[in-house]
């Protein structure tokens, strides 16, 4: 292993938690102006030209605001769950192939920074790993409305977890490999994964809005019921902390589903693209196209948001268990049935 | 009990249909109306920025009113006082000496008129009661502020800025 590709990764785990951090704070000014133009409204636009440094405003807030800890509060992991919740959600992005390789002289950089043969279930095990930032924050809170949040959180992610797990298997007949990187390449050109498996990607995009706890499965915070939800004790940065996680946990969801099933940075005439623009410039366009994909889905998520009410619990269930986990199974032996004849024939 | 109008509507809890327990027609038909606002003209005012526009009986801000040579039309009659359903005004008159002809209309001029712009509550019966139509409430929205005292308007905010000549 020599010096150059330690540096190599190294500016590369940088600039992704740079950017992952930056589309979350984003994120955050998006979503308002997003529902005020859904809502015909103009959102906040104070602060800066179009209200651009409203994030900026929002951070220097959360800082200087007082940080309370109940006293009757478990200190240590009160003050671990937030940490652990931002931990997840970032991690998430190491194994998300942001481009195709990258040439510069005879050095072949490539824009990912691990790929493990077992990328998916290094996703679906961080993804999991990120109810315990929620749960750990409820316990710790002491406080009852917290813990209800926190057990919502944890049986509404097993729930889901599931059918998500069982649609990605329907994929996984058709690619044949667990690497995202091979998913993507795969998908070179038009040949995405969405057209082969409509309803699979229908059933993750849906567990994809359950486990980012998002609207119109927003459980776990729903005001109505739980006042804050998880975070009711939470002040300050903690409570930044969470929120931002929310919004990294859906940047790093809309990358998953725009590589498994997307394309990830395969976009229609590429090859000629590649071809004319060399071998730097080239697949940052790839990459430009798949934050386009990304920030779709982002606005996808927010666009539900603003639409849909919430479900009811037993509702919510209901759906998980009697809907898609029968449904992903359905998938699962139409997509066998359907390859096993296409390899007889 | 009869009921009260012809207009009842018995609803009756039918059982969902496939369609509707599939979710997703809804969800479509909800999300294309969420999206149809997107290109809607927003109804947001920037308001101290812009203004909306009002309407042309709009009472806003009193102003008391000089004639046409600049001098102040008010005489301190008080019957705006008088007819005040809010007890806003308050007046001080004074007898005009003979070097202020060129500001003060009348003999008897108000010397103190102040309004409690948190009395006031902008039904215009002032404007009705003068008979030297010297006050009309044709100015802006009153500005909001911090302190109680600072909302009681003087001369020095109500009178009309003096003609140029």
């Amino acid at each position: 292993m020599d010096i150059a590709f330690v540096i190599e990764k190294f500016v590369l785990v940088a600039i992704i938690f740079g950017i992952s951090l930056l589309i979350a704070m984003y994120s955050t000014y998006a979503e308002r102006k997003v529902a005020a133009f859904l809502q015909d409204r103009l959102g906040p636009d104070r602060a800066g030209p179009f209200g651009i440094l409203q994030p900026l405003a929002d951070g220097v807030k959360m800082f200087m605001k007082e940080e309370i800890i109940p006293s009757n509060a478990s200190k240590w992991l009160f003050m671990v769950g937030p940490g652990l919740a931002m931990l997840t959600a970032c991690i998430g992005t190491a194994v998300i192939p942001w481009g195709s390789d990258i040439t510069i002289g005879d050095r072949v950089i490539p824009l990912q920074v691990t790929d493990i043969n077992v990328g998916i279930l290094y996703i679906f095990g961080v993804v999991s790993l990120g109810v315990y930032g929620v749960m750990i924050g409820g316990w710790a809170s002491n406080n009852k409305y917290s813990l209800l949040s926190a057990i919502r959180a944890a049986s509404q992610n097993i729930s889901y977890e599931i059918a998500m797990g069982l649609s990605i298997i329907a994929l996984l007949l058709v690619t044949g490999t667990m690497s995202l990187k091979e998913i993507v390449e795969q998908q070179h050109g038009w040949h995405w994964n969405v057209l082969y498996q409509p309803l699979g990607f229908l059933l993750f995009m849906i567990c994809s809005f359950a486990e980012t706890n998002r609207a119109p499965f927003d459980l776990p915070e729903c005001e109505t019921e739980l006042i804050g939800g998880y975070h009711t004790e939470y002040s300050s940065m903690k409570l930044g902390f969470y929120l931002f996680a929310e919004y990294i946990n859906m940047f790093v969801s809309s990358a998953v589903m725009a590589t498994l099933y997307f394309g990830g940075y395969n976009y229609p005439g590429m090859d000629w693209v590649l071809l004319h623009t060399g071998p730097i410039i080239g697949p940052l366009i790839g990459t430009l196209v798949f934050f386009i994909k990304i920030f779709a889905f982002i606005f996808f998520f927010m666009w539900v948001r603003w639409t849909i009410p919430r479900f009811r619990y037993d509702q919510l269930m209901h759906l998980g268990w009697k809907g898609l986990i029968p449904l992903a199974i359905a998938n699962i032996i139409i997509t066998g049935i359907v390859i096993a004849i296409i390899e007889k024939f | 009990m009869e009921p009260l109008t012809s207009k009842k509507k018995v609803l009756e809890q039918k059982p969902l249909t496939f369609a509707e327990r599939m979710y997703l027609p809804a969800i479509v038909k909800g999300l294309s109306v969420t999206i149809s606002h997107l290109f809607k003209k927003e109804a947001t005012i920037r308001y101290p920025e812009v203004e909306r526009e009002f309407s042309t009986n709009f009472r806003g801000m009193h102003s008391l009113k000089r004639d046409e040579e600049g001098r102040e039309r008010c005489t301190a009659c008080g019957l705006c006082a008088l007819s005040c359903p809010a007890e806003a005004i308050t007046m001080i008159a004074a007898e005009r000496k003979p070097e202020e002809k060129d500001l003060y209309r009348e003999e008897k001029y108000a010397a103190v008129y102040e309004i409690n712009m948190l009395r006031c509550i902008f039904c215009g019966l002032c404007e009705e009661a003068c008979p030297k139509e010297a006050i009309y409430l044709d100015g802006p929205i009153v500005p909001s502020d911090y302190l109680r005292k600072d909302f009681i308007y003087g001369k020095d905010k109500l009178v009309e800025a003096p003609l140029n000549k």
